[in-house]
């Protein structure tokens, strides 16, 4: 079994009679890349921040490979941050902000200029090692934030929304470039986002956070594809929530009725209960068919043209609206707007969420 | 678009301006300008000459002008560096040592000298050093000036540590440094300017002040102030105007690079966005 590098026990972290992260119990791997995602205010940067030292706990535990470091300063803990605004000292250059940390731990001038050296390279910056960061671009300073805190190798490294600042082209240059270092080095990497696209491409394993609290915790194509409940299925992607009456639920799945009648069985998130529940279908797993063969019947109100793909939104005769995607290819059959369609999906595709 | 309140276009804009400036600055003008008078009289001009700065360092009262320049020097020396580094330390504490009890108390006793009436200073500093049983002199002098030079010396080197952000001291701190060597080797360099500029703000706070070292310096001491104003009771004589014009420069000259100090601070990056 992989070792596990950091275990939150438990941990409630309060400010004053506000709870910003309540009870939370996450395992980290060894070498694993772990996002933490959620909308902005959930806590995932202040559960960041309390690994780093930066806030104290009010309840549990955090262990770093078995040790309980809780009680911690910053500056005793094993880990590093690359910090969302990079926050590269403004009067040392490149070279000196990198070999900050190594010196602080004691490491000679030439021993810490080599691996400063060494870690410049790798992140492409050699040739800008006499800069003063106030020379750099955006995502130069964004590579020697990273640059510096890899440079003491840490145990873990925390990495705080570092991507939000850049533009769109060289965040997805730079999502590449973190996986493959990521790989590299073996270092755990704890990357807090509130960014879906950037959680499900980096990542083994993502914890969604919502109001404090963890609301599933596994791999991207688990959190995606086997969402646990309303706010992870709406969170992560677009789906679509189809009001259900729930008559049973039994073995993982659940039989229950469509809105227009239609009988329907498909898998179950743990803990669903019977009764009105939501089904989750994602857009691109709905097809639209003649109206006999559908599952649910509709016409089209709106039709959204997106590149590769062409979203459809179908209004149901209840006024719920669906939407579909097709993709963008010759030979798919666009409807006309206002025209009767029926909606089809196969069982794989649904899934009753809880509440 | 025009701006809503352009005072440009208020009625009597132009004369009041002019008026103003004229106040205050036509006896600075006059001043140094009778300073290079070659006449003996302060009021009649004779000719251009460097006479009277001859006088100041030549003449029957240049031995004395010259003990009372080395006193204010040394004293504005020492004061500047001394209350710098007090307010350095009281600006990291109230800025950067979180909350903590009587926090707004210690901000309005490290501020509330800049509002007392600097006669009345005086008069306390006087009755509290004789009260002590300390001999008024050169250390009542520094003294005095340590401590009314502590506000001015924290203002600019508050304004610059607000500019800080805590993120630097958080990153410090991530990259193993104590909290020592996070005020040394990130704060400190950061604060600079703003010390710069405080130290030579107390410098001239020091060196121009009257009051309260015409109270506390005790018989037979004199700075460049109190020199000045016990030659003028015995009557303006244009040397005066020529030691006043030198006064007046070395306080151009220090209030302008601690300007520049501050200028030079503000270009050099400290936020983040």
């Amino acid at each position: 079994m992989t070792e596990i590098a950091v275990d939150v026990v438990n941990m409630t972290k309060r400010y004053g009679n506000f709870v910003a992260l309540s009870n939370v119990s996450l395992s980290i791997l060894d070498n694993e890349f772990f996002t933490l995602l959620g909308p902005s205010g959930c806590g995932k940067t202040t559960l960041l921040r309390a690994i780093a030292g930066f806030e104290d706990i009010s309840e549990g535990a955090i262990k770093l490979y078995g040790e309980d470091i809780a009680d911690l300063p910053p500056n005793k803990r094993p880990v590093n941050t690359v910090f969302q605004q990079y926050a590269l000292f403004p009067h040392m250059d490149v070279t000196a902000n990198v070999m900050f940390g190594l010196l602080q731990l004691g490491q000679d001038q030439a021993t810490a200029g080599a691996r400063a050296a060494e870690v410049l390279d790798m992140v492409q910056l050699t040739e800008f090692a006499d800069r003063l960061p106030s020379q750099l671009s955006g995502g130069q300073q964004q590579r020697v934030a990273l640059a510096r805190a890899l440079a003491p190798k840490p145990k873990v490294l925390l990495l705080d929304e570092p991507l939000s600042a850049l533009d769109l082209k060289l965040r997805q240059a730079v999502r590449q470039e973190l996986q493959q270092i990521q790989q590299d080095t073996g270092i755990t990497f704890i990357f807090v986002t509130h960014d879906q696209e950037e959680a499900l491409t980096m990542s083994d394993r993502i914890a969604v956070i919502a109001d404090g609290e963890v609301q599933q915790v596994g791999p991207a194509r688990e959190i995606y594809e086997a969402p646990v409940n309303k706010f992870v299925a709406d969170f992560i992607g677009e789906t679509n929530l189809i009001d259900v009456a729930v008559s049973d639920v039994m073995n993982g799945n659940a039989t229950c009725t469509l809105p227009g009648g239609a009988q329907f069985t498909c898998p179950a998130a743990i803990g669903a209960v019977a009764g009105n529940g939501h089904l989750s279908v994602r857009p691109e797993r709905v097809s639209l068919v003649k109206p006999k063969d559908g599952l649910l019947q509709g016409s089209t109100v709106r039709q959204t043209y997106l590149g590769t793909d062409m979203h459809v939104d179908v209004r149901l005769k209840d006024g719920e609206i669906l939407t579909v995607r097709l993709q963008n290819s010759e030979g798919t059959d666009i409807p006309e707007q206002g025209a009767l369609v029926g909606l089809n999906f196969e069982t794989g595709a649904a899934r009753l969420l809880v509440d | 678009m025009a701006k809503k309140l352009d005072l440009r276009r208020f009625p009597g804009f132009l004369p009041l301006t002019f008026l103003c400036l004229f106040l205050l600055y036509a006896p600075l003008i006059i001043v140094m300008v009778y300073s290079f008078n070659d006449s003996n009289s302060i009021t009649n001009w004779g000719g251009l000459s460097l006479r009277w700065y001859v006088e100041v360092f030549t003449g029957v009262e240049s031995e004395k002008f010259k003990s009372a320049a080395i006193n204010s020097i040394s004293i504005a020396i020492m004061a500047a560096i001394i209350s710098t580094s007090i307010a350095t330390l009281a600006a990291t504490a109230m800025l950067k040592a979180g909350n903590f009890r009587g926090k707004s108390v210690g901000f309005a006793l490290i501020n509330l000298p800049l509002m007392v009436p600097e006669i009345v200073t005086a008069v306390a500093t006087l009755i509290f050093f004789s009260a002590i049983g300390f001999t008024t002199g050169y250390l009542t002098i520094l003294v005095a000036h340590i401590v009314f030079c502590i506000p001015f010396a924290y203002l600019p080197i508050a304004a610059r540590m607000q500019g800080i952000e805590d993120v630097y001291e958080q990153a410090a701190m991530d990259l193993y440094a104590t909290r020592f060597q996070t005020f040394r080797l990130i704060l400190l360099p950061l604060m600079t300017p703003g010390i710069i500029s405080g130290f030579l703000l107390a410098f001239i706070i020091s060196l121009d002040d009257f009051i309260i070292t015409n109270f506390v310096k005790g018989a037979g001491i004199e700075t460049l102030p109190t020199a000045i104003f016990g030659s003028v009771k015995q009557g303006i004589k244009p040397n005066i105007m020529a030691i006043s014009t030198l006064l007046l420069l070395v306080s151009v000259v220090f209030v302008t690079l601690s300007y520049l100090v501050g200028r030079m601070g503000q270009n050099k990056k400290v936020t983040t966005d």
